[in-house]
């Protein structure tokens, strides 16, 4: 996928104006507010969960070595497979090879983010694979040839209308007397058609929510049910992973899963939780005949021990970003790569590099929601500023940005030149603006008065009126 | 009233110092009235987040510094900001984790720094203010006296207790988008962002929007302004000293 991080600024602009995806943000806070905030009330224990959750996560990455080998050994005693990736493009040789020596035409996939982090469906369809998207929302962005605005509603961006006009496009045999009046009558359109795909599919790729080194499973939650007939109806099943998804036991596990859907739908569970450990065995009732984990670093081992460690906890909730008031009015593709909102400004630099990123980090006021709500506790805003420190170190943030704040600098580290700049830049400013205490425009302050009054300053400094009230005994300012 | 009185340290904040010096002498006012003997360090500029929050770890660690030097020997040191108060209550420090010594004498300064609100009410245990205040009022909660120094209580019990009628935000902790430098950088999104704060004022139906910090205060009464909203802007610490006859609602004319 194509960065377009890099204009995230001219995106946003274009988002502002976009009444169809303002409509659909405008769902935000009923859809995830409201019902994380129930959720959560329901459930006394949540901020110690919070805790037990970010400790299993912390416990496990200083000891990643060791769960990744245990859990890889596990994966090979219930006859599984695991394909060790450094990079997108050995994860996407490893998929494709896997598929072709199945002889694989088509293939099924649940959601997955990292299939779009490596942005797996055109490779497989450059090599005559065709994939086939069986989330609904991901289906609809399939037809639609749109990414993901959203991890874990891909297609939040989208109203209803726009899943009617895709649907009579891209299946030519509705009639024109269908109504998609609910979101059950789009689900039934999908449903009847994915199941022919279902049936018809050589491998079944999946995304895994967790790895669990004790037993070697994979866990995959979903509110459709298409991951299990993705992953138990064909006869190969591939399981995308990042190596930070791994978890020591079934009981973290579920304390995981106890933060998971609250956190991201405010529900209790999700529909669907499926555990998968490696392939059918004899007395099973369905199941692959292959089980294969294709496991990607992508740039992840190196966060390890960096200021970027704790983002490895990331269980990809969504909260964050379902909590932000920059991404709740820019939407998702204005980030311009795979993950979007807080959570996204912290990785996409360092999966796709800080000078393509840079935006990203510094699109935020620090305002801290992202934090209070993230079930890992992730500091989310903290790793922003160290991203724009790299930014500062490396002199990639805008020259006229790094000139200002240097001649800044050097006045504010002098208190006295500091007295005189303030005195002045204060009566000015207050002369300006005598008749009516603020004004509509002032040059080089285009960025506050294009949408805001510039409200203006009393006129003198407190420190000159402070100093003059001390002469006069204190008392009267 | 306090048996000894403290001697507090005024970090007036560079936005209060340029832009609205009312709101220090109400500070003062306030920990005057509430047994404290207040002093204001000659040799403070600004907490340094624009250096900060900009990736200038640097020129940061310097303001920081001189705010270590300025600010020492006192009981107290009272923010009228719960953004400059975050940042010398919780940033600061970090800025030090390679010398041992600084680190500790701004830990030794972070605990001892307040948010004024806050200092009043959880450390000084005030219940009420001396002024009178009978109009009605909506509070916004600015991110970090919110979320980084636990503010959300405390300005409403000292208003409602001072006579307010406290009209409430749809949703009062909301970013208003003013964010330091964000707001210039990204304006577009800023303004969006500080457009629905203004339409979420207006609903409340209230003559006066307070905040405790004077940079989300400027952003707020400059786009209720552009709209022509009759709604006043002010620094709580002015209604709480009883000196909104003082100076006129921010972003309007005397």
């Amino acid at each position: 996928m194509l960065a377009t991080s890099p204009a995230f600024k001219e995106n946003a602009v274009h988002a502002l104006a976009e009444p169809g995806l303002q409509k659909a943000l405008a769902r935000t806070k009923p859809h995830f507010h409201a019902k994380r905030a129930s959720a959560v009330a329901a459930l006394p224990e949540f901020e110690q969960l919070r805790d037990i959750g970010r400790n299993i996560k912390n416990h496990t990455l200083a000891h990643l070595d060791f769960y990744l080998e245990t859990w890889e050994e596990n994966v090979k005693r219930a006859g599984g497979q695991v394909h060790w990736c450094a990079t997108a493009e050995d994860a996407r040789a490893a998929v494709l090879a896997i598929c072709q020596k199945a002889g694989a035409r088509t293939v099924t996939k649940g959601k997955s983010m990292i299939s779009e982090e490596i942005a797996l469906n055109e490779h497989l369809e450059r090599h005559d694979i065709t994939p086939v998207e069986t989330d609904l929302g991901e289906y609809i962005l399939q037809i639609r040839n749109e990414s993901p605005s959203h991890i874990i509603a891909p297609a939040f961006h989208l109203n209803r209308e726009d899943w009617e006009e895709s649907f009579r496009r891209a299946h030519t045999d509705l009639p024109a007397d269908r109504v998609f009046h609910e979101r059950r009558d789009i689900m039934t359109e999908a449903r009847t058609k994915l199941r022919e795909r279902f049936l018809a599919a050589d491998v079944g790729i999946t995304g895994a929510n967790f790895l669990i080194a004790e037993t070697g499973s994979s866990v995959i939650v979903t509110n459709e049910g298409n991951g299990d007939l993705t992953q138990t109806l064909p006869r190969v099943h591939i399981v995308l992973a990042s190596i930070e998804k791994l978890v020591p036991t079934i009981e973290d596990t579920i304390s995981l899963l106890r933060l998971l859907a609250r956190s991201a739908t405010g529900q209790d569970f999700s529909v669907y939780t499926t555990f998968s450990t490696g392939v059918r065995r004899a007395d099973d009732l369905d199941g692959p005949a292959e089980y294969h984990v294709v496991l990607l670093d992508n740039g992840r081992s190196a966060m390890l021990g960096s200021p970027f460690q704790e983002m490895l906890r990331c269980i990809r909730c969504a909260a964050c970003m379902n909590h932000c008031p920059v991404y709740s009015v820019v939407g998702g593709h204005a980030y311009g790569w795979v993950y979007p909102g807080p959570m996204g400004a912290v990785l996409t630099p360092t999966l796709i590099g800080i000078d393509q990123a840079g935006n990203l980090p510094n699109a935020s006021t620090f305002c801290g929601k992202c934090e209070s709500v993230c079930p890992m506790k992730i500091p989310l805003p903290k790793m922003m500023r160290h991203w724009r420190e790299r930014e500062f170190e490396r002199h990639l943030s805008p020259q006229a940005v790094r000139t200002n704040l240097a001649l800044w600098g050097f006045v504010a580290r002098r208190p006295g030149l500091y007295r005189l700049v303030t005195r002045i830049g204060a009566a000015a400013l207050g002369w300006l603006g005598r008749r009516r205490g603020r004004l509509s425009r002032l040059p080089l302050a285009a960025g506050w008065t294009k949408g805001r009054d510039l409200p203006t300053p009393e006129g003198e400094t407190f420190f000159v009126r402070y100093a003059r009230a001390q002469r006069r005994g204190r008392g009267a300012a | 009233m306090l048996q000894t009185s403290p001697r507090v340290a005024l970090f007036v904040t560079c936005l209060v110092d340029l832009h609205r010096p009312t709101v220090g002498f109400a500070a003062i006012r306030l920990l005057e009235e509430a047994g404290c003997q207040v002093e204001v360090p000659r040799a403070q500029t600004c907490c340094g987040q624009p250096a900060y929050n900009s990736g200038d770890r640097a020129t940061a660690r310097d303001l920081a510094r001189g705010i270590l030097d300025a600010f020492g020997g006192y009981d107290y040191i009272v923010v009228p900001s719960g953004s400059c108060g975050g940042m010398l209550r919780h940033h600061i420090p970090t800025l030090f984790d390679d010398d041992p010594n600084l680190r500790a004498r701004a830990e030794a300064l972070a605990d001892r720094t307040h948010e004024l609100v806050s200092f009043l009410t959880d450390i000084l245990g005030l219940e009420r203010v001396a002024a009178k205040f009978s109009g009605s009022v909506t509070y916004h909660d600015s991110c970090s006296g919110l979320r980084e120094l636990g503010i959300k209580a405390q300005p409403r019990r000292l208003l409602a207790a001072a006579g307010a009628e406290i009209r409430e935000m749809a949703d009062p902790e909301v970013c208003c988008g003013f964010g330091g430098t964000f707001c210039v950088k990204y304006p577009e999104i800023s303004t969006r962002m500080v457009s629905d704060k203004a339409d979420d004022i207006a609903a409340t139906g209230a003559e006066t929007l307070l905040a405790g910090d004077l940079g989300c205060l400027l952003n707020m009464a400059g786009r209720l302004k552009r709209q022509g909203s009759a709604v006043k802007a002010r620094h709580i610490a002015e209604v709480l000293a009883g000196m909104t006859g003082a100076v006129p609602p921010i972003g309007e004319a005397g």
